[in-house]
């Protein structure tokens, strides 16, 4: 057992304890969000050591994109990262994109830009649940869960589907905004900010938050960058890297926001960066609704976008023999796609989200290489729980904001 | 960002075999001499962030006109200077092999796992060299193109079938 | 019979004199409706259905009017709701988590992952939970809405219902 950890046996022998005590925070736990196993090497209730081991969802996702085509895997991108499915679809379709070189009308880079923001407001809105239900607020949980319900609904009119919509697609979007959810999504950034100013108040100035958060697991900047943190947890220590403004895509260039920072790097700041965030995604949808009625009556999928993705147009496969092992997609090889390959890389809700992909000239990705933000912030926890009580590591695994499905893909 | 390429190119140019120019500049270097390059990178040019390390198996694709069989692939980012690079090395299959780039970034310790569990390739210098993402008895890489997409009866993993026969047994 | 005349019918087939603390019915009945009427959950959320499932949970949809409260420890829980994929890794631990359950207990497939392995045919995942565990219902849908779940859990509480020759001196 104790190979899963790094541990310097002749440290052991010479510290004041006999032996080590090993404890295993199992797959089966209710505040590991998932199927995440952590073994520690405890001194007493302090942590000296811990290795997290993952594994237990990986699905396959790499290998099945090799034998899909490049439309359904959009829809088993949905699955990565599940809470805010939007994000991960546009990281997709973003590499496909620069692989196909295809140019993406501007009504549809607006409406791709608000449902990406409304993931983002989903995202932060489970986090701060779930965060504070492990710390031991309760009532915050239930309050965030209001306003998820709102905006899942809201989904429901653009796309059919709650959480696993598949909207945004290689040249565009789905289908067009109506009027009725215009309307909606006015009134919803009309009554958003006050509803933030709600959650605030019922933990910023609480003794008990701020003693379990301030203080706790301090990230270095030199050492956030280093370790590959991204997002809102590089944030937290002050460095302003957000992909938004450093490589923009999408309508992101011509929409005004800031970027929240924090100073010193530890649970309390990353907490006030993301709640920042909050009121920055609603002003990015107000300035994008009202940029809407200038662009009406344009498409919202690229013209030359290639036949075998509109739905309509997909041939019926002829009826050939097919070979029992590995092959899914039954149906004819369409040579469409440029062979070569691209990168591209978005701001989802989690930290930076990358997607590399290399053709062949056929309709399936040759390779498809999702790196994701959860599995190198797993990789993270061991230098952040060091010396930590236990209780802490359950506050530490809450700022991460990991999904099991991201990291293990 | 021009001035960056020639200089790699005159102080490295042992290393190096190509530079192509697609969505981002791409260097194809050799095995010998990498980490020194690595290392110049990171400490002089202020590439302080490694966004990727990934494998890729290169058996029978059409426009291949290298011998060796896999790939492993580096992206790295400049925040100063907003720079993105991509580095590739090719690793033969029978000598397979690379050195771990671990001491200077320390994100490549579960990315240089992942590409172990999912091809096979060697990582000289890593600490923890092991499976992350299968189980630790599994037989086979996943993600080599010779490997089936979904495992049949017979080549079924073998402490799952045990698994399956004990719970028969006791209902 | 003088029982129609002087009880009332408080839930089918069980009656109460009224006034008084007494009630009259077949043990299986009574039983039955108390255990219905509270039924307890393993929190096992695995993937997406697990989002939903506190959904469920939270108070636009609430399953705490039907008497379910979500428990930590398998060991004070009669119903087992797997939602999610489960994986080759996984199956041992979820089959463990299922023994340590005291009888009588139930299991609910949620999802179409856990029905039947969903979208994912690969080398790494359990096509479908009754692999290995007896299952009561199944809930499809990827991921089923709260009002699906819903309705799955109603349709328990008939199956627990219509139980008979459990109790007594059957037993």
């Amino acid at each position: 057992m104790a190979t899963y950890l790094e541990i310097n046996k002749k440290q052991v022998k010479e510290e004041k304890w006999e032996e080590p005590f090993y404890l295993n925070m199992g797959p089966q736990h209710p505040s590991t969000h998932g199927v995440l196993r952590l073994f520690l090497e405890l001194e007493g209730e302090t942590i000296v050591n811990c290795a997290p081991i993952i594994g237990y969802l990986h699905r396959g996702v790499e290998k099945l994109g090799e034998n899909l085509n490049y439309n359904q895997t959009i829809v088993l991108s949905d699955r990565l990262d599940y809470i805010a499915s939007a994000a991960n679809n546009t990281a997709f379709a973003l590499a496909f994109e620069k692989l196909m070189g295809l140019e993406v009308p501007r009504r549809a880079k607006l409406l791709r830009t608000i449902v990406c923001e409304m993931a983002r407001i989903c995202n932060h809105l489970l986090w701060l649940a779930t965060h504070a239900l492990d710390i031991g607020a309760m009532t915050v949980f239930l309050y965030c869960f209001r306003d998820r319900e709102w905006l899942l609904n809201i989904y429901e009119k653009i796309c059919g589907a709650r959480l696993t919509h598949t909207y945004v697609r290689v040249g565009g979007v789905r289908q067009d905004f109506t009027q009725e959810i215009i309307d909606e999504l006015y009134k919803f950034t009309e009554e958003f900010p006050p509803r933030i100013y709600d959650y605030e108040t019922l933990i910023d100035v609480n003794r008990i938050w701020l003693k379990r958060t301030k203080g706790v697991a301090v990230v270095p900047a030199e050492d956030a960058i280093n370790l590959g943190l991204t997002g809102p947890v590089l944030r937290g220590s002050g460095v302003p890297y957000d992909v938004r403004k450093f490589k923009p895509y999408d309508a992101y260039g011509e929409v005004d926001f800031i970027v929240p920072t924090g100073k010193n790097g530890d649970t309390y700041d990353r907490y006030r960066v993301r709640m920042e965030e909050l009121r920055q995604a609603n002003r990015i949808i107000r300035q994008c609704l009202d940029k809407l009625p200038e662009t009406q009556g344009e498409p919202v999928v690229a013209e030359d976008a290639p036949d075998l993705l509109i739905p309509e147009k997909i041939r019926k496969p002829e009826p050939k023999p097919v070979p029992k092992k590995g092959v899914i997609f039954k149906g004819e090889e369409v040579p469409v796609v440029p062979p070569g390959e691209a990168f591209a890389s978005i701001e989802s809700p989690k930290g930076e989200l990358a997607v590399y992909v290399v053709s062949d000239g056929s309709s399936r990705p040759w390779r498809l290489r999702v790196r994701t933000p959860s599995f190198v912030h797993i990789s993270a926890i061991p230098y952040m729980a060091k010396n930590h009580l236990i209780a802490d590591l359950i506050a530490i695994i809450g700022t991460l904001d990991i999904v099991l499905g991201d990291s293990d893909r | 960002m021009e001035e960056l390429l020639n200089e790699l190119k005159e102080k490295f140019s042992s290393v190096i075999i190509e530079i192509q120019e697609k969505d981002y500049p791409t260097l194809i270097c050799k095995r010998n001499g990498f980490l020194d390059l690595m290392k110049y990178l990171k400490d002089e040019k202020g590439f302080k962030y490694l966004i990727d390390l990934c494998g890729a198996d290169y058996l029978e694709y059409k426009y291949k006109n290298f011998e060796e069989r896999f790939e492993v692939v580096y992206h790295l980012y400049n925040l100063d200077n907003k720079i993105l690079l991509r580095l590739k090395v090719r690793v033969p299959e029978k000598d397979c092999w690379q050195y771990s780039v671990t001491p200077l970034w320390r994100t490549a310790n579960w990315f240089e796992r992942e590409c172990y569990d999912m091809f096979g390739i060697n990582f000289k210098g890593h600490p923890n060299l092991k499976r992350i993402l299968m189980p630790d008895d599994w037989e086979g890489h996943p993600l080599r193109k010779d490997y089936p997409v979904y495992l049949e009866e017979e080549q079924e993993w073998k402490t799952y079938k045990e698994f399956k026969e004990k719970i028969k047994e006791q209902s | 019979m003088g029982i129609e005349k002087e009880t009332i019918e408080i839930a089918p087939g069980i009656r109460q004199i009224p006034g008084t603390p007494v009630v009259i019915s077949p043990i299986d009945k009574i039983i039955n409706w108390a255990r219905a009427g509270s039924m307890w959950p393993v929190t096992f959320g695995l993937a997406c259905c697990a989002i939903e499932m506190m959904a469920t949970g939270a108070s636009h949809f609430d399953l705490d009017r039907y008497g379910i409260i979500f428990r930590a420890t398998p060991r004070q829980a009669d119903v087992l709701i797997v939602a999610g994929t489960v994986t080759k890794k996984m199956a041992p631990i979820v089959r463990r988590v299922f023994d340590q359950m005291p009888e009588p207990k139930y299991v609910i497939a949620m999802g179409s992952c856990a029905c039947s392995g969903g979208i994912f045919k690969t080398y790494s995942v359990v096509q479908g939970v009754d692999e290995f565990l007896p299952v009561d219902i199944y809930v499809p849908g990827c991921p089923p809405r709260p009002e699906a779940l819903l309705f799955g859990l109603l349709n328990l509480q008939q199956k627990i219902k219509s139980e008979a020759k459990k109790w007594g001196f059957w037993r």
